[in-house]
């Protein structure tokens, strides 16, 4: 299950007193290891991703059996073929039936298209669509995608900046405020989380929508569409409302309760009571002691909720009609249309693999306890 | 083992996890129930019956325990059937023998109407057995306040339906032109229309012409409210989805959890156990399970494949193995594998496989039991979220499917929030009862987080 907070960083560097070889050709020799990994990773990970949404082949089967049945209904609604002899009509069926199956490119086994795609989708040539296009009418995912994808950055980027922060900084006061009232509240309400985010949006819809009529239903913008500039951003903005809280909400209390609980076990540290018993004041302990050691695991959780932002929410989008990524990859999903299937994934594969290894380099940086490539 | 019984005892002392456990317990008796007194055939088939098994409905019935907060109470449907072997309440049926064998059957219909509402439509099933002449009926209608109002008469076909508020006559001639489901229950001199309470008759007066000719008659009046959850458009009695549902979530969150937990801390052991080729295997699996989006696979699979609930559950469990959990486990596993009681069961002999299921697992289920119980809502909810994307078991009637067919039919903007808040609060109970009860394990058994 998809949980914001997991750390799922690979392989984190080990925390070692230095070694003798040079640190530039450890480095190196660390960062094109971690490379190859990475990127056998990513290609393993879309070949499958090519194989599934083709079933191992099974996909062909229902395409080619599709064809055959919207051509031959076509050719038989024609009425310019109306008189024309049995068998040579049938000869113009198999004809257009091969023509199509070419054109999807059904003509040659899989295994050799599926391998011809792999390499078109690492070099992120994510081609042209089997049976989708944009809203501009474009056939090529690349469009596809970058049309759809300034409101999946908008939905998501709103709502994980918001319950990013907002519960980092909440989770800070409450382990500053550990045991009190507000402390039990965010415990009791944390089994909250374990609803997904088109859960609560159902009942804001309920809520917000039917019975009280004050937010819409759903979509991106009123109708018909406002003249200004400002008008139109306002409408935005009211429709981004539902669907932006009902994805905060759902993971709100988990998220912090979680950070609560890291800085807790983080402010019960020796050197935090070190400090403590030195009188430094409660901000410098937080900001020196508490927030600095742990700020390797706040910009991993920091650089995942980023690319999670690529991604967008099948369901909640589908709930909410919001014309994002997610909805896009379920529809695509619906078409056959692999070529936009793969298209979304390879993006996130990409992002993953290149955030998983620049961390490497970012946990260097910000904690002088680890060093790169310093486990063996 | 004696620790753990002692831990576990600590739960009295979370409120929130006695609550969780009064829901689970109660959930898992309700399945129980419902699987021994609703056999999955015969409901699975009544449920797909169509109009055959669900015509004497009202459809978009709120259940009835709306009228519990309204002042002006809905009308509760009802059917009265009377066949020749048995009579039911408040149907009394004569049977007068008349020459050359003509008969008349005389049918009376009596209830008490206590509502302020008026029904949604009202009507009688006929069936008839006859060679050559079909039987004539007439339709008397008898109000509290002694009026009589001519229905109408007609014969009668093998198997006939009568509406009242489709008949025009009945409406414009007999009733002012009121709707007859309206005007049958007012009286015509009240300019408010308010329903006049007390005793209806509905006469049912059949002639039947041959001496093996009969006839029955079934009436339906059909309500505002229906029994104890409603019904949907189909006019389906919605409190079968919400009792299947129950042992169909509780299998499918249970199955879920137990075996991936279960497989991906005996993965995790094998690897730490055995290390080099093995360990590294694992773990590059597990980073490429990474990069695939888990719930597109799903709805992949679903798509073209099947969307039978085992094959999602088998796809679901194969996917959820190799996660960032497995992580977790195995550096707990590199831990425990170092200390001494392996090092001592090793030293009197013992083969890998023994050590990995009798000396490494078992230390573990203090964490597994908590990641057992927490990820049983993820789960309970995933097969809800791929029905409501219309892509569940198209056969087994679940919570998630009812609140797609909800929206499919836009319920929410119609107004008919029951049909999809029954099932909604169900999943909420159900998931937040695990949730409660896995939250407080975790804390109880996470020596991490005791006393926080």
């Amino acid at each position: 299950m998809e949980t914001v907070s997991e750390p799922i960083v690979t392989s984190k560097p080990e925390v070692k007193k230095s070694s003798s070889s040079s640190a530039f050709q450890r480095i190196f020799r660390y960062s094109f290891v971690r490379l190859i990994t990475l990127f056998v990773t990513v290609v393993i990970g879309v070949y499958l991703t090519i194989m599934i949404a083709n079933m191992g082949g099974y996909v062909d089967t229902i395409m080619k059996a599709e064809i055959r049945e919207r051509v031959t209904i076509t050719v038989a609604n024609n009425q310019a073929y109306k008189n024309m002899p049995k068998d040579q009509l049938n000869e113009l069926i198999l004809e257009r039936i091969q023509l199509e199956e070419k054109r999807m490119g059904l003509d040659r086994p899989l295994v050799v298209r599926s391998v011809n795609f792999l390499k078109n989708a690492m070099t992120l040539n994510l081609g042209r669509a089997v049976n989708m296009s944009s809203d501009a009418g474009s056939r090529q995912v690349r469009l596809i995608i970058l049309e759809r994808l300034p409101y999946t950055l908008l939905l998501m980027g709103t709502s994980n900046l918001v319950l990013f922060f907002s519960a980092m900084f909440l989770a800070l006061a409450l382990s500053r405020n550990y045991g009190s009232i507000w402390d039990k509240i965010v415990i009791a309400l944390t089994p909250t989380s374990s609803a997904p985010a088109w859960f609560y949006g159902i009942f804001f819809i309920l809520i917000f929508a039917a019975v009280l009529r004050i937010l819409p239903f759903g979509g991106v913008m009123d109708a018909p569409i406002p003249e200004t500039f400002i008008a139109r951003a306002l409408s935005v903005l009211k429709h981004l409302i539902l669907p932006a809280s009902a994805l905060i909400i759902s993971t709100f209390f988990l998220s912090i309760y979680n950070w609560r609980t890291f800085f807790l076990i983080n402010s019960s540290e020796d050197y935090v009571d070190t400090a403590k018993a030195k009188g430094l004041q409660g901000r410098d302990i937080e900001r020196r002691y508490i927030l600095r050691p742990t700020l390797p695991y706040i910009i991993t959780n920091f650089a995942l909720m980023l690319i999670g932002i690529w991604t967008g929410a099948i369901v909640t989008e589908t709930v909410f009609q919001w014309p994002g990524l997610g909805r896009t990859i379920f529809k695509a999903i619906g078409l056959y249309d692999t070529p936009v299937i793969v298209g979304t994934t390879i993006i996130y594969a990409y992002l993953l693999a290149i955030t998983v290894f620049l961390l490497d380099f970012v946990y260097a940086l910000v904690d002088p306890r680890v060093k790169i490539g310093g486990g063996k | 083992m004696k620790n753990f019984l002692n831990s576990l005892r600590e739960i009295r002392k979370y409120p929130s996890a006695i609550v969780g456990s009064v829901i689970i317990l109660a959930l898992v008796i309700a399945a129980v129930v419902v699987l021994i007194t609703m056999p999955y055939k015969e409901t699975i088939d009544f449920w797909r019956g169509g109009e055959a098994s669900w015509y004497a409905n009202p459809r978009y019935a709120p259940p009835k325990w709306f009228n519990w907060f309204r002042k002006d109470k809905l009308v509760e449907s009802f059917t009265m059937k009377d066949t020749e072997e048995s009579e039911e309440d408040g149907v009394v049926r004569v049977v007068e023998e008349r020459d050359e064998g003509v008969k008349m059957i005389t049918e009376t219909f009596t209830f008490d109407y206590d509502y302020d509402t008026f029904p949604q439509d009202l009507a009688i099933y006929f069936t008839a057995q006859y060679d050559q002449k079909q039987p004539f009926v007439s339709l008397k209608w008898l109000t509290p306040d002694g009026r009589e109002i001519k229905v109408a008469s007609f014969a009668v076909g093998p198997k006939q339906t009568y509406r009242f508020i489709q008949d025009d006559k009945l409406q414009s001639k007999r009733l002012n032109g009121i709707v007859p489901n309206i005007g049958l229950f007012i009286d015509p001199e009240d300019p408010n229309q308010k329903v006049v309470k007390g005793t209806y008759q509905l006469v049912v007066e059949a002639v039947t012409f041959e001496a093996d000719s009969n006839y029955t008659a079934e009436f339906v009046l059909y309500g505002q409210v229906y029994g104890w959850a409603g019904t949907d458009n189909l006019r389906r009695d919605l409190s079968i989805p919400l009792r299947w549902g129950i042992p169909i979530a509780l299998t499918f969150g249970l199955l879920a959890a137990l075996f991936t937990s279960v497989l991906t801390m005996i993965i995790a052991a094998i690897g730490a156990w055995y290390g080099g080729v093995v360990d590294a295997l694992i773990q590059r699996i597990t980073e490429v399970n990474m990069v695939l989006p888990f719930l597109s696979i799903l709805i992949m699979v679903a798509t073209f494949y099947s969307r039978s609930i085992w094959v999602i559950l088998g796809v679901t469990i194969l996917l959820s193995i190799f996660t960032g959990a497995i992580k977790g486990y195995r550096s707990i596993f590199l831990q425990v594998k170092e200390s001494t009681y392996i090092e001592a069961a090793q030293a009197y002999g013992a083969g890998s496989g023994r050590l990995i299921f009798r000396y490494l697992l078992p230390r573990m289920i203090p964490m597994l039991l908590p990641a057992l119980v927490s990820a049983v809502p993820a789960y309970v909810f995933l097969e809800a979220t791929l029905a409501v994307l219309g892509i569940g078991d198209p056969v087994i009637p679940t919570w998630g499917k009812t609140i797609n067919d909800a929206w499919v039919d836009a319920a929410l903007y119609k107004g008919h929030y029951y049909w999809i808040l029954q099932p909604a609060v169900l999943l909420m109970i159900t998931g937040f009862g695990f949730a409660m009860l896995g939250f407080a394990l975790d804390r109880i058994f996470n020596p991490r987080l005791r006393g926080m």
